[in-house]
């Protein structure tokens, strides 16, 4: 399984025809503290680059996109327990909603860790 | 996701606080606010409002305008402006008072403290040259208006913040002038700190018993480093301002008032002095008055969010299928660990406890109509013991 990033600050696990979304660690410094994440509904079809979930900090409320095309089949529950998960666990226990792709070709116009981590660092 | 440039605050148009240099040592994250590079946040904003509370933040004001203005008639003359009883308003006492329009539109809110010599005003930063604009296309012969661009305001804030100041020397500057441990809230006067001078009122904004204190700009971050210096006080940045504010109660210019916006309206009727509204002769008393004592058509109110969602500043308020309102600010308040917002809404739906949905992304969240402030003040008025 290999996470994949977007230019939106993104990831996405893939493995089989699912995968699991959520924001990276740059993108929850960048909002600061989280205090409810607005998730979608399982069965909820979202398209790639499409808004999918909003996640809001103290300051302001933020869209997260679709990094891929898809029908989302679970969004997290601990998130509405405990929404600062996205700050302290961004890329493991604070993941948004997990789908199964539509079009696994969408995937080939994402970045590897290598190149998001240079693409965060030219920010 | 969308990120904010990070880059926001290396604009070159934007001007630089006295203490730019201080905030980024401090690991502070810069935005653009009202034409200035300043702190947004430095631990977390919840972090940092919560510190507030238990403790003292520093914040940096110096974006906003200090003025002065004196000369024979200045009260007279502010009251033109404005509908305080600055008459009235005895030396070293500060009072919250609004710019109106002509037509009795809010067109900012500001503190103004007699100083026994003349009267020091605080407006805000994004409109204190619409304000200076104003202001001096009225000024009378005889009475002058001085914007003090040298000098840096800092705001001490928190039940600690009594504690800190009263660890510095401070000497009143003249012999008229109180000594600092009889300052009480809503007033002020100069002092001498290691031979600089500084203008101190217990004031602020945050709902906290505090100071504001004006500094030359060329001491403005030793006196920071020195307040820093004590374990009691944290630099705060202006997201934690915000949130500390609305669960005050404490409306924020451009966003809860507007020159479309009058004093009644704004639920600021306190603003307007005994004596004014007997007799009036401020801008826009007529219609103001009116409104004052048979009702204006609709007011701010504070609304508690059903949930956990917060509800933002544009959001529109419902009964049923009728819009009544709108959220001129809303968030999240992390002293009440809820949301929390402030509202226009129809004075038909406007009194406490009154059952009104917000929507937000199509969805009607349920919200009730709550007294103002949020989170009780913890001011130390004359005459309190604490």
């Amino acid at each position: 399984m290999s996470r994949l990033y977007t230019q939106d600050h993104e990831w996405i696990d893939v493995a089989g025809g699912e995968a699991t979304v959520g924001i990276t660690d740059y993108a929850q410094g960048q909002l600061g503290d989280v205090v409810f994440v607005d998730l979608p509904d399982a069965g909820r079809a979202v398209t790639k680059g499409g808004e999918a979930a909003v996640v809001e900090s103290v300051k302001a409320a933020s869209d997260v996109y679709a990094p891929v095309s898809g029908t989302v089949t679970e969004s997290n529950p601990a998130l509405a327990d405990d929404p600062s998960l996205v700050n302290s666990a961004p890329e493991a226990d604070g993941w948004f909603f997990k789908l199964t792709l539509s079009d696994a070709s969408e995937l080939d116009g994402l970045m590897d860790k290598a190149a998001y981590d240079a693409f965060v660092a030219s920010l | 996701m969308t990120v904010a440039g990070g880059r926001m605050a290396d604009d070159a148009d934007l001007k630089t606080l006295p203490l730019d240099a201080l905030h980024r040592r401090l690991g502070a994250r810069m935005v653009s606010f009202a034409g200035y590079a300043m702190p947004i946040q430095f631990d977390g904003i919840i972090a940092e409002h919560l510190w507030t509370r238990e403790h003292a933040g520093l914040f940096d004001v110096s974006h906003m305008g200090q003025l002065l203005v004196e000369g024979e008639g200045a009260a007279e003359w502010l009251e033109s402006l404005a509908p305080g009883d600055f008459k009235a308003l005895q030396p070293h006492r500060v009072r919250y008072s609004l710019l109106l329009a002509d037509n009795g539109g809010i067109l900012d809110d500001l503190m103004v403290t007699n100083t026994g010599r003349n009267f020091y005003l605080v407006v805000n930063g994004a409109t204190k040259h619409g304000d200076i604009a104003h202001m001096a296309a009225r000024l009378p012969a005889g009475i002058t208006l001085h914007h003090m661009e040298d000098d840096a305001l800092l705001a001490l804030q928190g039940p600690q913040a009594v504690t800190v100041m009263s660890r510095f020397d401070l000497t009143p500057e003249s012999a008229d002038q109180p000594a600092f441990a009889d300052l009480k809230f809503m007033a002020g006067a100069r002092w001498l700190w290691n031979g600089i001078k500084l203008g101190i009122t217990r004031s602020g904004y945050t709902g906290e018993d505090g100071y504001e204190i004006s500094v030359p700009a060329e001491h403005a971050e030793a006196l920071a480093e020195a307040l820093l210096a004590h374990t009691e006080v944290k630099p705060i940045g202006l997201g934690a301002r915000d949130s500390l504010r609305l669960e005050a109660g404490l409306p924020l210019y451009g966003h809860d008032l507007d020159p479309e916006t009058t004093p009644v309206e704004a639920d600021l009727s306190f603003a307007i002095s005994k004596r004014r509204k007997t007799e009036g002769g401020f801008p826009g008393a007529e219609r103001v008055l009116d409104q004052l004592f048979n009702g204006a058509a609709r007011k701010r109110v504070g609304l508690a969010v059903e949930g956990r969602m917060p509800a933002r500043e544009g959001a529109t308020v419902w009964v049923g299928a009728e819009q009544v309102g709108v959220l001129t600010s809303g968030g999240f308040a992390p002293s009440l660990n809820v949301p929390i917002a402030m509202a226009y809404v129809a004075t038909g739906c406007a009194a406490d406890g009154a059952a009104l949905e917000i929507e937000v992304r199509g969805k009607r969240i349920a919200a009730t109509v709550v007294p103002m402030p949020f989170k009780q003040k913890n001011y130390v008025r004359e005459g309190d013991k604490k």
